[in-house]
């Protein structure tokens, strides 16, 4: 169950936000002492779309806190009103999220619009949502429409998989990758991108992104013989379910101390938020998913809902920070593309 | 001062440079260079930093090796088979010390 249906008192923005500003260096002096404060945008090069919070999964570390409980979903109005907005620009990337966003009704149509409009679609993919009886052409329909699938899995073990989104996940994982494996994706040439995003089974950073990718790419082969394109690692982000997890195990401390200390300028100058615009499912913006996920909306100076879209305005926004944007900038970085500092 | 070991003196490594500053550079930047991608990648030199952490029984190396091998991409069955082998070769070492036990005793016995 989310935090919300349990009536925790961590499914509030607010008190992860108390927790959050307990005293540890402010994020705010981070970005100073490298010159990068305050942060602005640099443009929007991907526009997020997170369609809503429902999810038949219901993982541990979930900064969305999405579940099947979950009701909060955009409307038709608002996915015709995000289409609206790229349609007065070029913004090259639709980023399509939730919870598990194909649930939402107006998925399909949502990417039928964007590709119409030329724009590469990206599907961030649980798998498992591959396999319910009501998205059995699910496949069938991202293949048709070229979608880019980016797909959750934090390990090539069932253990760790599971572990942390829920018991059987991982066996059905493997079954939606070989159905989008026999459709081409993730084979050479296709056109058919699948992407890999594996984050870490624990309150630890993640492994460098080339060393991962090439031990995922060997072991998923040799022993699934499933295929990817790439991999992108992806930090765990002190908010919601894995804050929760955090002080519950009494790991917060240590995790924070490791995000600090591993603050690497370099990420935090390719933060995604500097290029990326996040919509909520009730078409509020933001700067990143997990801000909104906080409740934390772009700064007053710029347009605060998708009916009132301004490129010239949004895409030199100042960012909003908090404690938990450590998450981004520790060792090689983090972002919804991986990490932001590439190697090897 | 109530035990000998305390999780946070782990952060306070750098402290032993306060009167050796020159050593201190030294030992982490050779430290530094040892544990950097080479013939052996990351991953598998901290599952062997990992063996020896044991072999030592040094709790500050267990407990940064365990987080920096997780960190690395490794998985418990690889951490615990790296344990085996430090256990199977200080096992190896106390028992293959039993010839010169065979040897002692052969010298002084009829």
């Amino acid at each position: 169950m989310s935090l919300l249906s349990l009536h925790h008192p961590l499914s509030a923005p607010g008190e992860q936000l108390r927790v959050l500003q307990n005293g540890h260096k402010p994020f705010a002096s981070a970005l100073a002492e490298s010159g990068l404060f305050p942060l602005t945008a640099t443009g929007i090069g991907v526009l997020q779309i997170n369609v809503g919070k429902l999810c038949n999964q219901t993982c541990k570390h979930c900064h969305v806190d999405a579940g099947p409980d979950r009701r909060e979903i955009m409307s038709r109005e608002t996915a015709e009103l995000c289409i609206a907005a790229l349609r007065q620009t070029s913004i090259p990337v639709v980023d399509i999220t939730g919870g598990a966003p194909e649930l939402n009704p107006h998925f399909r149509w949502l990417v039928e619009q964007a590709r119409a409009l030329g724009r590469h679609v990206m599907d961030r993919c649980n798998l498992s949502v591959l396999l319910l009886p009501s998205q059995a052409d699910l496949a069938e329909f991202l293949a048709e429409h070229r979608v880019e699938v980016v797909a959750s899995l934090p390990y090539y073990l069932e253990q760790q998989t599971d572990a942390q989104r829920g018991n059987g996940v991982f066996a059905k994982s493997l079954e939606a990758l070989r159905r989008l494996n026999a459709l081409g994706y993730g084979r050479p040439d296709s056109g058919l991108p699948l992407t890999l995003v594996a984050n870490p089974v624990g309150a630890f950073l993640p492994p460098p992104e080339h060393a991962l990718e090439a031990d995922f790419r060997r072991e998923m082969e040799r022993r699934y013989g499933v295929v990817f394109n790439s991999l992108h690692t992806i930090t765990n982000m002190p908010i919601s379910r894995f804050l929760e997890f955090l002080l519950r195990t009494g790991n917060y401390d240590r995790y924070m101390q490791k995000l600090i200390q591993s603050y690497n300028p370099a990420a935090a100058r390719g933060v995604m938020c500097r290029y990326t615009l996040s919509v909520g499912w009730d078409g509020s913006l933001y700067d990143c998913d997990f801000n909104q996920m906080l409740d934390l909306p772009v700064g007053q100076a710029a347009p605060g809902h998708i009916r009132d879209f301004d490129p010239e305005q949004l895409g030199q926004r100042r960012i909003v920070i908090g404690q938990h944007c450590y998450g981004c900038t520790a060792g090689a970085g983090s972002s919804c593309g991986g990490a932001t500092v590439k190697q090897g | 001062m109530s035990g000998y070991y305390h999780q946070e003196d782990l952060a306070r490594f750098s402290e032993i440079g306060e009167h050796a500053p020159e050593l201190w550079k030294k030992f982490s930047e050779w430290y530094g260079a040892v544990f950097a991608e080479g013939a052996l990648s990351e991953r598998e030199k901290c599952l062997i930093a990992l063996a020896v952490a044991h072999a030592v029984q040094c709790p500050y190396c267990i407990d940064a090796y365990t987080q920096a091998c997780l960190e690395k991409g490794s998985n418990p069955e690889q951490m615990t088979e790296a344990v085996h082998v430090a256990a199977a070769i200080r096992g190896g070492a106390s028992l293959v010390h039993g010839l010169q036990m065979r040897n002692a005793a052969a010298k002084v016995s009829m």
